[in-house]
């Protein structure tokens, strides 16, 4: 074998390399052609993307170096916006440590909210169309201004909450007017907004095969013992994916905050979020440099997480390619 | 191991009209014996050893292991061990903790869960793949793995919802071969569900055929081969089916096209004379005779060559009907397509006789 081997090759290469090359020349242009089409029907995007997203971008990263008031030139200040964030502003981590705890208290919750609801919806058979409309609507009006005013006013002093807890003896006051606890006021908002990951929780409950609940009933599984070795292993991936995306989205939360406390992160700065206080920075304070500063560290803060996470996805999601 | 009694049992699915989708089974399993409920799908089948296993539930009737009524009982309590058609292996676990899941939730030692594995992982040529994952391994393999969990329970009876469907025809015949020694050699009480009729026959020492929720019979193979209950059981077991055919009843005998076939006395007493009758001959009881005399003049339309014989589809001039009579041939001597041939009964004893309106099989 090994002695025939190149004789052969020999023999039959300048028979299969001529008529080769004119169809290879042939290939490539059609191959440019088509990548041509595709680049042009990209670029629409590739456009949005380019002016929308990465020139601001990288504009603000040069600005994050700069001293910038909106109003006159950027002035070149080196690392001075990082070196003050990370040593001479309290106000700075007090909002990192918000929205930390704010993430490690809404995304948990909000995910077993979310679980807790597809596994009910999962289960019943008449209406499912209607309850998974139902607790689907907050995640649509959520992101509304106006439900965080109605937020605000059910957890107000004399608000709904208020009076119905009075009610039973339990007086609180005003639940966003205490430090203690406006920052879980705002979690609540979010984790209310379960829909998204729900919906997400139950198209993945729907792919679990029911052989695989019958087999663990046969051997001997309870319900409990079937959630916890065929329900959470199977959905693993959509756990997964859930949770990279509402960490991600946890860290950036706004909209609820802002409202709440209306734009100041009170009280006492116990809902002075990270992007709240960089809003107040950059277009309260007129300090843009150092917003655009807050904004990479954000930046590469939820890149770290978000790699922490695929990291340790390693040793516990299941990606099952059949069977 | 233990013997399985099921008592009238029946499901029925609500709806309108409710479906009977198992119908007053009666049946009782031996000790250690290896029973295989066929039937086409629909039947009943799998719905059936469903309600063995606690995944249906009992609405008539009940169902018996052992000397225990576990009509009411979860699956758990049952003491049975299941094979899905699908395997429903645990994903996200190796293959030893796959089979020793069950043992684990009954908290049985460690070391005792390792050494029935291994003891089950040697039995079925798995020993080098304990620490795969399913995902890892062939279809065989994972099938292997499936019987692997079911045996390391050591269960009062195997239950094994078609368990080779999903393998290729090769593999197929040769695991058919390794189930049925396999069950031989632990002796524990089977229940195999299948609808291939030639896994049935190979495999059980008893087979029950059931259609549309009703036990039809429950025999030996050979037995239900050779003397099948009704014509429905006649059709469905043997390949290719037995040629099946309503016939007028004469004082002659039915008649066949031209060919009068006699009858016995038995049967034909009591019968009015424009009466029909349901004939029923095996592919292998015609043959190809050179002689018109006494035989059926058939126009071949198809040969089907298998090499040891040949399959010969044909039908008679004056036939009016619609199916072709089939004959198993020499396969050395086919004849050919539009070829004219002679066909004659081999033995008038291996012809089967059923009531044309029950179908129930009549007295010869």
């Amino acid at each position: 074998m090994n002695v025939e081997a190149p004789d052969q090759r020999l023999s039959e290469k300048p028979r299969a390399e001529k008529p080769a090359e004119p169809a290879e020349a042939e290939g490539t242009r059609r191959k440019r052609k088509r990548e041509g089409a595709a680049w042009v029907f990209l670029s629409p995007w590739l456009l949005g993307a380019a002016v929308l997203t990465l020139t601001p971008m990288l504009v603000s990263l040069y600005l994050s170096f700069t001293e910038y008031d909106l109003f006159t030139a950027p002035e070149w200040v080196g690392l001075d916006n990082y070196v003050h964030m990370f040593t001479e502003d309290p106000r700075y981590w007090r909002s990192a440590v918000n929205t930390l705890v704010y993430v490690l208290v809404a995304v948990p919750l909000q995910l077993a909210a979310a679980l807790a609801a597809a596994l009910a919806l999962n289960s019943i058979g008449r209406g499912k169309g209607f309850y998974r409309s139902a607790f689907y609507a907050p995640s649509l009006l959520g992101a509304s201004m106006s439900i965080a005013l109605v937020w605000r006013a059910l957890f107000n002093d004399g608000g709904t909450v208020d009076d119905l807890l009075s009610s039973f003896g339990v007086n609180m006051g005003g639940w966003v007017n205490q430090p203690g606890w406006a920052l879980l006021v705002v979690a609540l908002l979010t984790i209310w907004q379960f829909g998204a990951p729900m919906v997400i929780f139950l198209a993945g409950l729907q792919q679990i095969p029911g052989e695989l609940y019958e087999a663990a009933e046969v051997d001997g599984a309870g319900r409990l013992r079937r959630f916890r070795s065929v329900t959470l292993p199977m959905l693993s991936p959509v756990l997964f994916f859930n949770l990279v995306l509402q960490t991600i989205q946890a860290f950036q939360v706004f909209t609820p905050a802002f409202t709440v406390s209306g734009g100041r992160g009170g009280p006492a700065d116990s809902t002075l979020f990270y992007t709240l206080y960089l809003y107040d920075r950059g277009f309260t304070a007129s300090h843009m440099g150092y917003a655009s500063a807050m904004a990479w560290v954000l930046l590469v803060v939820i890149g770290i997480v978000t790699a922490l996470l695929f990291r340790s996805s390693r040793s516990w999601v299941f990606y099952n390619d059949k069977g | 191991m233990a013997q399985v009694a099921y008592n009238k049992a029946a499901r029925v699915f609500g709806g309108t009209p409710p479906v009977r989708a198992v119908d007053g089974l009666d049946l009782t399993v031996d000790d250690g014996e290896f029973l295989v409920l066929v039937g086409p799908s629909g039947s009943g089948k799998s719905t059936a050893l469903r309600m063995l296993a606690g995944l249906e539930e009992i609405d008539e009737g009940g169902v018996q292991i052992g000397d225990v009524d576990v009509t009411t009982m979860p699956p758990k309590s049952r003491d049975i061990a299941m094979v899905f058609q699908s395997y429903a292996l645990y994903p996200h676990m190796t293959v030893a903790e796959n089979m020793g899941f069950a043992l684990k939730l009954r908290r049985i030692h460690k070391q005792e869960v390792r050494r029935r594995v291994e003891e089950a992982a040697e039995l079925l040529d798995l020993t080098s793949y304990l620490d795969r994952k399913p995902k890892a391994l062939s279809g065989g393999q994972r099938q292997r793995v499936a019987m692997g969990r079911a045996i390391v329970r050591e269960p009062s009876v195997f239950l094994m919802d078609e368990p080779l469907s999903n393998l290729d025809a090769k593999l197929r015949v040769e695991t058919r071969a390794n189930i049925a020694s396999l069950q031989r050699r632990l002796g524990t009480t089977t229940i195999y569900v299948t609808h291939d009729q030639v896994e049935a026959m190979t495999m059980g020492h008893r087979v029950a055929v059931l259609a549309d929720g009703v036990l039809q019979q429950c025999e030996t193979p050979r037995e239900l081969y050779e003397r099948p209950a009704n014509a429905f059981v006649a059709g469905f077991i043997g390949s290719p089916a037995m040629n099946l055919r309503t016939v007028p009843l004469t004082p002659e005998g039915a008649e066949l096209d031209e060919v009068s076939i006699p009858v016995p006395r038995a049967v034909t007493s009591g019968r009015s004379d424009d009466s029909e009758i349901t004939i029923g001959i095996r592919p292998e009881s015609l043959h190809l005779v050179s002689s018109e005399e006494g035989s059926l003049p058939l126009q071949v339309e198809l040969v089907e060559e298998l090499g040891a014989d040949c399959l010969i589809h044909g039908r008679t001039l004056t036939s009016t009907n619609r199916d072709p009579l089939i004959i198993r041939g020499d396969g050395r001597t086919p004849p050919t397509p539009g070829e004219t041939v002679n066909v004659a009964v081999r033995d008038l004893e291996e012809i089967h006789l059923f009531d044309a309106g029950s179908g129930e099989r009549l007295a010869s």
